[in-house]
């Protein structure tokens, strides 16, 4: 009975797992490193933006500055 | 720059919240597949939003307290924030909800819900705008602010959980739950939700005192 079911599990084993593999992602994408590209594009617009905003924050603490002044 | 240490820490999370987001493992769904990604970036403009309309009926409540005109440009400001956000949250939902359910309006309850809270909250902004007498502006909009957040909890967290939705967490839907089998897409949803409740209260402090700074001018100017 045992070697029936080693024999069950290493045949069961390979199915279940590619059975978890089937549900389609974008596998191929990151394996040539593509990716990358995407992350280095949106992390530019996202810092870029809030550089944007830093350099608004700065102009209103001077404002604020003249205001005291 | 005023109080820096949650503005760099909003820039930190975010950033890690993009190269995290983008390359960390999720769970591999169905249907959802690679864009279940789009969590870190969709869901927190709905938190930031009702974060920034809370504050903004906080001080609105403070205002029929003891009416001055800083409270009153705190609570029209957040509102402000909290409506860019709560667009861009619509919007990237109608992006996602073409790929998951077909159609970009799919008439679900929590997607009807949500244009309901957003044109209660434009109609704020009508409001405010048809009324000559700062004064009369203030008070009318402050109360109408708090019946706005009342009305908004219901449309967007209670009645899309009480019917079918699609949205995960409504109508035996699994919630966040569904997410708990995978710890590793919690490790960058909080800290998403986070970096994006401060990145609004950024831009609504900076609103706020270029708001105070001009009101100061123009009374100066008087």
């Amino acid at each position: 009975m045992k070697s029936v079911f080693t024999v069950l599990l290493v045949v069961f084993i390979p199915v279940l797992l590619v059975a978890q593999q089937q549900v389609e992602m974008a596998d191929t994408m990151r394996s040539e490193g593509k990716i990358y590209a995407v992350v280095a594009i949106v992390l530019v617009i996202l810092l870029g933006l809030i550089a944007y905003l830093v350099m608004l924050d700065r102009k209103v603490s001077k404002l604020e500055k003249q205001m005291k002044g | 720059m005023k109080k820096t240490w949650w503005k760099i820490l909003s820039v930190v999370l975010l950033t890690y919240t993009v190269v995290g987001g983008l390359l960390m493992e999720v769970p591999r769904l169905n249907i959802v597949n690679e864009t279940v990604r789009a969590l870190y970036f969709h869901v927190p403009m709905w938190f930031g939003m009702a974060v920034m309309f809370l504050i903004s009926m906080v001080y609105a409540i403070r205002y029929l307290r003891k009416p001055s005109v800083e409270a009153d440009v705190y609570s029209v400001e957040f509102a402000n924030t909290g409506l860019a956000y709560g667009i861009l949250g619509i919007l990237t939902g109608m992006i996602w909800a073409n790929y998951t359910w077909g159609t970009p309006w799919h008439g679900d309850p929590k997607q009807n819900g949500a244009a309901v809270s957003l044109l209660v909250y434009l109609a704020y902004f009508v409001l405010r705008g048809s009324v000559q007498n700062d004064e009369q502006r203030a008070k009318l909009s402050a109360v109408y602010n708090v019946f706005a957040f009342t009305a908004m909890i219901p449309l967007i967290f209670i009645i899309p959980r009480m019917t079918s939705s699609m949205h995960p967490g409504s109508g035996g839907n699994p919630g966040f739950n569904m997410y708990d089998l995978d710890s590793k897409m919690r490790m960058v949803f909080y800290p998403a939700v986070i970096g994006w409740i401060l990145l609004a209260g950024w831009i609504a402090t900076v609103r706020i005192r270029f708001r105070i700074v001009s009101e100061k001018l123009d009374e100066q100017s008087i």
